[in-house]
């Protein structure tokens, strides 16, 4: 029971685009590929590879699909078709506007704890 | 292959356990050398070597831990148990997965998940032989009518709370987790963190119970400072997994107290320098020279990772280190140093107790050596990921590219420092292994002559 508001308190306001189809593809063909073998979100997942939560609207939608398109020396491609790419990009897409990473206004109290000052709440 | 011997599929377990930690520890070498030469192996991909790595690692904790239970309760503890062939039933099953999960990984089936890479439908072998284990553990211990001493109580949350994170980490096979980025985080990687709490919780009950064996005197497991011990172990299974949590949007309530609670873990390693030190003049250090000597450097690994763990916890210092190499460090400090070094004495105390002089008599003098290199290894490890990390946290500029290649020289350290350990470690599970193998024999000898 505790878990279970730990999950969903403050969880449901910031969904704030439902996921759609395609982003859920997307996510799917994000786990059978093991992206997160290299890539993380929100600081969480494999060390190879940047930070993925907001690529999108830092590097913007090309970049990425260059990357996914075609690797790199170090990262592998993976020979996906254009509409798989599609689905990863909105993927990553939606995630980006889930939240900010790593934060970029934030204040840190005396007592060492941090706030996020654009905190949408 | 089912013995009647109760104690013979424990031991079945820890050497399982050691073969998964040697060809675990392989994988992540070669790993390792992926990562600074993507040439490295290539067609090994990387997502392929990095499960095989963690998977194997943390299925070796396992088998050792689980195996001590196994062999301890009848053999030691005076409790016979519940089912035998349950936990043969178990062995295979363990070894079954773990060799589909293999297959998969190399097959590049992935389920695509942190830390379980393999596709969800091998849990399912995973929760039902960890039923039977439960079900398994607590009829048996039931048996005592005596107060439990604090590893029974230790192993028992550990099993209860690893089925409750298990299933808590597969919550987002369903929709109303999956569609909620933050949310499927959120329950992620608490599940992640209770998980290790469990896990620990084993390992922590099989130190207990060998540093109660060792000093042979039962009061130190009934204290009331062991008990606190364990309140507090389990407060931080449960709130503890919070400081994985800073950065994912949520409430800020639960980031000021994810805060909080971090900071109880202040408590417990007071606690522990306590134990540790009072526990220096109790053992009977020379008998149990192997076994003492893997208990001390766990003891030691303690104290580094608990200072370390009391830093990153701080949001204003987690702020540079999350999702740097600084929490691989963490996580490598504490599995390697810390659960490793105690299910490495619990091997070495079950040699000692079954052949008394083997050890002494050959290999002695190859041991000390493997401890040294894998402790001095792990040292080096340890510093090398702490200054890679800081590397990746003060930097501010937007080159991925030359941030890596700013922090090349630490994870060359990093790997080179991991094929010592490894060699190291290989010469204790070598031993380890081949003197179980040794008390498995006769015990399978006399088997046969009473069938
Ligand atoms: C073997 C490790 C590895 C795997 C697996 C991997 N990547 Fe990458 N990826 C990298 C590396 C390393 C970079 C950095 C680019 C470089 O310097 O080569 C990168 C860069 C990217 C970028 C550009 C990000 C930026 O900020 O520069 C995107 C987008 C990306 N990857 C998406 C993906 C997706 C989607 C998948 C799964 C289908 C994936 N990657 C799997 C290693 C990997």
């Amino acid at each position: 029971m505790y878990t279970f508001q730990i999950y969903t308190s403050g969880t449901d306001v910031k969904h704030i685009m439902p996921i759609s189809d395609t982003a859920r593809h997307g996510q799917q063909l994000y786990q059978d590929n093991n992206c997160v073998a290299c890539h993380q979100f929100y600081g969480l997942g494999g060390y190879m590879g940047p930070d993925l939560t907001n690529v999108i609207s830092n590097r913007g939608e090309p970049y990425a699909r260059a990357f996914i398109t075609a690797g790199s020396a170090r990262m592998p491609n993976f020979g996906l078709s254009t509409a798989e790419i599609d689905a990863l990009l909105t993927f990553l897409a939606f995630v980006d506007q889930t939240g900010t990473y790593p934060l970029e206004n934030y204040s840190v109290s005396w007592i060492g704890s941090v706030a996020q000052v654009d905190d949408p709440q | 292959m089912i013995s009647d011997d109760p104690s013979f599929g424990g031991l079945r377990f820890m050497q399982l356990g050691m073969v998964a930690l040697a060809i675990g520890m392989l994988f992540g070498v070669i790993g390792g050398f992926q990562f600074l030469f993507p040439e490295f192996l290539q067609e090994l991909l990387f997502t392929k070597t990095r499960p095989m790595h963690v998977s194997m690692v943390i299925a070796s904790i396992f088998l050792i831990a689980i195996g001590g239970i196994y062999f301890y309760l009848p053999r030691q503890c005076k409790l016979a148990l519940f089912s035998v062939r349950a936990v043969s039933w178990h062995y295979w099953i363990f070894l079954t997965t773990g060799l589909a999960i293999i297959a998969c990984y190399l097959s590049g089936k992935f389920g695509g998940r942190e830390y379980f890479e393999f596709p969800p439908i091998l849990s399912l072998p995973i929760f039902l032989s960890w039923i039977m284990f439960g079900v398994n553990y607590f009829k048996t211990v039931r048996q005592d009518k005596k107060p439990w001493p604090v590893y029974y109580w230790m192993w028992g949350t550990g099993i209860v709370f690893f089925f409750i994170t298990y299933t808590e980490s597969h919550l987002w096979l369903i929709p109303y987790f999956r569609d909620n980025m933050v949310r499927e985080i959120m329950v992620q990687w608490k599940s992640y963190g209770a998980l290790t709490g469990s896990w620990n919780m084993l390992v922590y009950g099989t130190a207990l119970y060998i540093a109660t064996r060792i000093s042979g005197c039962d009061k130190y497991a009934r204290s009331k400072l062991a008990f606190s011990l364990y309140f507090l172990g389990l407060f931080n299974l449960m709130f503890g997994w919070a400081h994985h949590t800073y950065f994912v949007p949520s409430e800020t309530w639960i980031r000021t107290f994810a805060y909080f609670v971090s900071m109880t873990e202040l408590y417990i390693f007071g606690k522990i320098i306590w134990d540790w030190r009072s526990s220096l003049e109790d053992w009977q250090k020379n008998r149990y020279c192997n076994a003492y000597r893997f208990l001390i450097a766990a003891d030691i690994w303690v104290f580094v990772n608990l200072g370390l763990a009391l830093i990153i916890s701080v949001p204003a210092f987690n702020l540079f280190t999350h999702g740097t190499h600084i929490t691989v460090a963490h996580a490598m400090g504490s599995t390697i140093g810390i659960n490793m070094m105690v299910l490495l004495a619990s091997v070495f105390y079950v040699i000692r107790e079954e052949l008394p002089n083997e050890v002494h008599a050959n290999c002695s003098r190859q041991l000390r050596f493997g401890f040294w290199t894998a402790n001095i290894s792990l040292a080096v490890f340890f510093s090398a990921l702490i200054l890679a990390g800081i590397g990746k946290g003060v930097y501010d500029g937007a080159s991925f590219q030359e941030m890596m290649t700013g922090i090349r020289p630490f994870l060359l350290a990093f790997t080179l420092s991991g094929v010592s350990m490894m060699v190291g470690f290989w010469i204790i599970l070598w031993h380890g292994f081949r003197l179980m193998g040794k008390i498995i024999a006769p015990v399978r000898l006399s088997a046969a002559q009473a069938a």
